[in-house]
């Protein structure tokens, strides 16, 4: 293993972290609610009444975000390495995994560790090791 | 009002992912890839994100009522089932495929990014296919 010391943005990465914490806290304490971006979407496809502004809300927010970005800084354009099939299944495993886990980076990774849940805990370890594993085979062993 | 901080909740966070550099997969992907050149920085913006939130969730969790006077929702499930580390698994392998988590999907998908509306289209696929077969027998807190 070697430290990309030239990618390694660690005053970024701090900061972007402390506006994701924030945003998560704030969405507790005053919707109640765990800002967990899967479980969010999830409750829209599945809608209840009354239930469904928030949601609308939240994920437009997400959207949104990039033009409220560029008010104040021009906004990095994403590196997506990805072909459309590898996007096709990774798009259909992410969203049948966060599901079935009950949560994903955001909801487990960040607002569960938070509230030191051992479910949270499981789950995030779990996918980050997935991660990882698929990484290197990908990578190093395929080659791709 | 609770659209309004939902809003605003989904739009701090979003910045947050792209003042971090979550919302680059290739960034994300170069946390991922231990054996290659480690780019350490999600780790940072865990740990910042997760600061706050340990301090915010500590008041959060002892609430019964949300600041705008909505009912707490946070998950009380305590058990680590097979969905859940099942699920955790295949969400960790579509994330290390193409480095996309459903939030930062979103705000790529917010800047306008093609790739990420096929994986987004494909994600809301994969939730569709939980809704028709999870659904009976999903834990509650999978909805929340």
């Amino acid at each position: 293993m070697s430290v990309d010391w030239n990618a390694l943005t660690p005053t970024a990465a701090l900061a972007g972290g402390v506006l994701i914490g924030s945003a998560a806290v704030v969405f507790a304490l005053f919707n109640g609610r765990i800002a967990g971006i899967s479980g969010v979407l999830g409750g829209l496809l599945d809608p209840v009444k009354g239930d469904l502004g928030w949601r609308v809300a939240f994920v437009l927010g997400l959207v949104a975000a990039p033009l409220a970005y560029a008010v104040f800084a021009s906004v990095p354009g994403p590196r997506i390495d990805a072909g459309w099939g590898e996007l096709v299944i990774a798009g259909l495993l992410v969203g049948i995994g966060t599901r079935y886990g009950a949560g994903c980076t955001s909801g487990h990774g960040v607002c569960g560790l938070s509230r030191l849940s051992l479910r949270s805990l499981v789950a995030t370890a779990t996918f980050m090791v997935a991660g990882f594993a698929t990484v290197f085979v990908v990578r190093h062993l395929i080659g791709a | 009002m609770p659209i309004l901080t939902s809003l605003l909740a989904g739009l701090v966070f979003g910045i947050g992912l792209i003042l971090s550099g979550m919302a680059d997969p290739a960034k994300v992907l170069g946390f991922l890839d231990l054996a290659g050149r480690w780019d350490p920085s999600l780790a940072l913006v865990m740990a910042g994100a997760v600061g706050i939130g340990l301090l915010g969730f500590a008041i959060a969790g002892r609430r019964t009522a949300s600041f705008l006077g909505l009912p707490m929702r946070l998950p009380t499930t305590r058990h680590v089932d097979g969905r859940l580390v099942g699920g955790s698994l295949l969400f960790g392998i579509g994330w290390g495929l193409a480095g996309f988590c459903p939030g930062p999907a979103l705000v790529a998908l917010g800047m306008g990014q093609a790739k990420a509306a096929i994986f987004v289209g494909a994600m809301l696929a994969g939730m569709g296919v939980f809704e028709l077969l999870g659904r009976r027998a999903a834990s509650s807190v999978a909805k929340a």
